[in-house]
């Protein structure tokens, strides 16, 4: 199925939760903050969360920043 | 670095920076963007002594491994997320609340700007945020153009400090909005911490002369040679700068004034 994560659409299996997609797409990100169709999702729910077809998956974490 | 601690330790007539109940020694606040390594970025928060520092939040890159900027951030620093890259209020209020679900605390600093040449903070929709943020429980540090109205309004709504813009963001142009970064200072009752445009120490140290409670600064420090040393001299100035505040410094005037005597001496006649 597809999804579409960070902006970029991606082939999944089935059965997939925010765990697994998670985990996949960012093996080595130790601060993340997952957000499901525009829904945060506190990082002890992502293993109850199935993925679907068509779900807009955003994972962000902190970078260098200070804008002045 | 140990120069500098030696000079705030021995400061114990000023009063401590408090911004939210919390207490802060260090006048310099340091912004993370745009450092060549995050080794460097590490040596400049030592150098600068620097308790609080910005970062921002953004999509992980799923091509290619980053490292964790917080790895790099020391656990006594006080992390300040800002929402830079949000347009509106509504974006803004969107990166608040993924920066708190990091666990990363809930200071928050207000960025909203939608004209990509100047870089200019939207007042109306920081207001807005600001509003918004506050009533969600967040501590809101709001970057703003130096304006008295709407200044007022945000400590109405309850930010802890207002941080007006020195200059362009990156331009390092210094104080442009000297005088109104003044009135400022004057009329509003919580931490005036001036943001953006301040390219050296001098300048830093100028905004702190005039009565600033704190100094933010990033890219003169982060793109300069070596930025460990230049973060060290912003200390010392922002120290010295506040310095100078606090003795209350004699009025600049248009004509001299002699510290010798002239008279009484050589070819004076009696």
């Amino acid at each position: 199925m597809k999804i579409t994560v960070n902006g970029q659409l991606k082939e999944i299996p089935e059965k997939h939760r925010l765990q697994d997609i998670v985990e996949f797409f960012c093996p080595d990100t130790k601060t993340i903050v997952a957000e499901v169709n525009g829904q945060i999702i506190q990082g002890p729910q992502w293993i109850k969360i199935d993925i679907h077809e068509g779900d807009i998956i955003e994972l962000v974490t902190f970078m260098g920043g200070g804008r002045s | 670095m140990k120069t500098t601690e030696l000079y705030i330790s021995e400061r114990t007539e000023d009063t401590p920076l408090v911004i939210a109940g919390k207490v802060f020694t260090s006048r310099f606040l340091l912004g993370t963007g745009k450092f060549k390594s995050k080794s460097i970025l590490e040596e400049t928060i030592a150098a600068s002594n620097a308790e609080i520092v910005t970062v921002a939040l953004r999509r992980i890159d799923l091509e290619r491994h980053e490292e964790n900027i917080l790895e790099y951030i020391p656990k006594r620093v006080t992390l300040l997320v800002n929402t830079s890259g949000a347009r509106n209020a509504k974006e803004a209020i969107r990166i608040a609340r993924l920066a708190r679900e990091s666990g990363c605390g809930n200071w928050i600093k207000i960025e909203i700007m939608n004209d990509s040449k100047y870089l200019l903070p939207d007042n109306n929709e920081t207001l807005k945020a600001t509003e918004a943020l506050v009533k969600e429980g967040f501590i809101v540090l709001p970057y703003m153009f130096p304006d008295l109205y709407t200044a007022r309004e945000l400590i109405k709504a309850g930010a802890a400090t207002v941080m007006p813009l020195g200059s362009l963001i990156g331009s390092n142009q210094g104080l442009k909005a000297k005088a109104f970064i003044k009135i400022l200072i004057d009329e509003i009752d919580a931490p005036i911490i001036v943001d953006a445009g301040i390219g050296t120490p001098s300048q830093a140290a100028e905004a702190m002369e005039m009565g600033a409670d704190a100094v933010l600064a990033n890219t003169a420090i982060a793109t300069a040679g070596d930025p460990p040393l230049l973060a060290k001299a912003f200390a010392m100035a922002i120290h010295a700068g506040r310095l100078g505040y606090l003795s209350t410094m004699p009025e600049i005037h248009d004509t001299a004034d002699a510290s010798s005597p002239l008279t009484g001496f050589l070819y004076e006649k009696s």
